[in-house]
């Protein structure tokens, strides 16, 4: 079978092109929302809302079969809101709190979800995500997402910059930096939910901060950062589908992989690169110095007494 | 020069109290911002000085006392650089422009932003590294980055957190000159800074904290032993050099033999 054939054959399953969509969008979309998460020092808030929204799409499920997305969304902003206060607030113990609210609610899910089963996406779907069973609704949910995330991004971008920079002066700027704080938060929540289906809770927190790990070592631009961390999201999610479905594992666990052999390149690449540039300054520095030496140039040094 | 606060008061913190979660850093303070202000906080490690600059800014508000602000009042910060984080990435201008956030929405600069952000940055003589990331300047430039993007919001009070820390001497002689300029063109100025002896030379007015305020007046009133030692708490000496007071090290003046406890 050749390149080409391997690209289309899986087009021929309906399933795998919502899978495809999806994945690719929502590769973008964390890549996205990934560059604020990483330059605030916030992957572990992502890696904990990923989890609080777990417990709400299986509380969800027991009283809402239909509507259970709506049921984890309003949880995960709930979470989300409840996480931002705490970590600005609170200057000690916040990573405690976060741990408690999120694990708990995660542990809610997995005792709900045991007892009662699961109406909707299986438990294990739920965790490492799973191409199967993608609904119409959810392609229109997550580019509902999208297109909110792109349009906060441009019309928020001074704001969202300066507040992750430097929230204090941002502040004393006539920033309103809780407003922001809260407006991130609650996209971050949408965001998680919306790819929790084909990404899985316990994986999300990485795609979130690979692509824009890399997309900083490849920029000091922040806007060309955005656009390299959603390039590179929507990359890994558009091949990490292929390989899921050649390796028959699910799709969040190797469109994580994908990511983690990119950001191994770019490690790999950037290292080369400053080896590279290192030795060619060394050698210049001295042939400067070769050049200046008097002993190679044959001049004397005027000697001042 | 003046700037000992003989004019209009701009701003006005009247018994006021200050901290963080459980700590009180600050208490009773009483300070009036005049519009020809351009005073230095001195005092030790962990005295308050950042939090009364944050006080003024308004970014930590006062758990007991009041901070009264002139309507139209006008105020920009200049940070500590070493709370700064030097790998966000960002360009000179791109870091500037943060400035006029609140006044448009749209990521890219208007072109009389970049007219004006140019046009600072050239006053400021760094006008030929827009373009570079943050992290490619001297501390000096990086320095005058923050005062450009403070000015671009048009201040009449300018707060800057030790921006003669972490410089050479040479460096730190042209930002006070600096400062002493930007002051002469009508912006009030309050900064902190651990050098005495600096500011001793460059500053009129000064104000020793040690969680409230101990003592303020002109170098000469208050580079005192007695204002010193209720500041830092240990004796320190002071000389007088062609009218101005020196502080001299304790560790230095011991070796010199002049050292009174």
């Amino acid at each position: 079978m050749n390149v080409i054939d391997s690209l289309v054959s899986p087009l021929t399953y309906s399933f795998f092109d919502r899978g495809l969509i999806v994945a690719t969008i929502s590769g973008a979309l964390l890549g996205l929302i990934g560059v604020y998460i990483t330059l605030r020092g916030m992957s572990y808030i992502g890696h904990g809302l990923s989890h609080a929204v777990f417990g709400g799409f299986a509380a969800a499920q027991l009283f809402a079969a239909q509507f259970y997305v709506i049921g984890a969304g309003l949880w995960g902003v709930a979470s989300a809101l409840a996480i931002n206060s705490v970590s600005r607030r609170q200057r000690i113990g916040a990573d405690a709190a976060i741990g408690v609210i999120t694990t708990g609610s995660f542990a809610l899910g997995v005792a709900l979800l045991s007892k009662f089963g699961a109406r909707g996406p299986s438990f294990d779907s739920a965790l490492f995500g799973s191409i199967l069973g993608i609904s119409t609704f959810q392609i229109w949910g997550l580019i509902a997402v999208g297109i909110l995330t792109v349009l906060m991004i441009v019309f928020r971008y001074r704001a969202l910059m300066f507040t992750t920079f430097d929230p204090d002066v941002a502040d004393a700027s006539g920033v309103n930096v809780s407003r922001t704080d809260a407006m991130l938060m609650i996209v971050l929540s949408l965001t998680i939910l919306a790819t929790l289906t084909v990404i899985g809770v316990t994986l999300v927190a990485a795609m979130l901060v690979i692509p824009a790990v890399v997309a900083r070592m490849i920029t000091s631009s922040f806007s060309k950062m955005l656009i390299w961390s959603a390039g590179i999201g929507s990359l890994c999610g558009f091949v990490g589908m292929y390989l899921s479905y050649y390796a028959g594992v699910p799709s969040g666990t190797m469109i994580v992989l994908t990511g983690s052999a990119v950001f191994a390149l770019a490690l790999v690449v950037r290292s080369v690169r400053t080896a590279i540039n290192r030795r060619r300054n060394k050698a210049a520095a001295l042939s400067q110095a070769g050049q200046t030496s008097p002993a190679v140039s044959g001049k004397k040094m005027p000697v001042a007494f | 020069m003046t700037g000992t606060g003989v004019g209009r008061v701009i701003l006005e913190v009247s018994n006021a109290s200050a901290g963080y979660d459980e700590a009180l850093v600050l208490k009773d303070v009483n300070f009036h911002v005049h519009e020809d202000q351009f005073t230095g906080i001195v005092g030790p490690s962990g005295a308050g000085k950042t939090t009364l600059l944050r006080l003024l800014l308004g970014v930590v508000q006062p758990r007991a006392g009041t901070l009264t602000r002139e309507a139209d009042l006008r105020v920009a910060y200049v940070p500590q650089l070493e709370t700064v984080n030097w790998d966000f990435p960002v360009t000179v201008e791109e870091c500037v422009l943060m400035a006029r956030t609140d006044q448009r929405r749209l990521p890219w600069a208007s072109a009389q932003e970049k007219k004006q952000v140019a046009k600072v940055l050239e006053r400021l003589g760094i006008g030929d590294l827009a373009s570079r990331h943050i992290r490619a300047l001297s501390g000096g430039q990086q320095q005058r980055m923050f005062i450009a993007r403070a000015l671009l919001r048009e201040p009449n009070l300018l707060l800057l957190d030790e921006p003669t820390s972490g410089v050479d001497v040479n460096t730190r002689h042209d930002m006070l000159h600096l400062l002493s300029d930007l002051h002469d063109d009508g912006i009030s100025i309050v900064l902190t800074t651990h050098d005495l002896n600096g500011m001793a030379a460059h500053l009129p007015h000064l104000m020793c904290v040690n969680q409230t305020i101990v003592a303020e007046g002109t170098p000469a009133e208050v580079i005192t032993p007695d204002v010193l030692e209720n500041t830092f708490g240990a004796r320190l000496e002071v000389l007088q050099h062609l009218g101005m007071p020196i502080v001299i090290d304790e560790y230095v003046s011991g070796d010199l033999g002049a050292v009174t406890r």
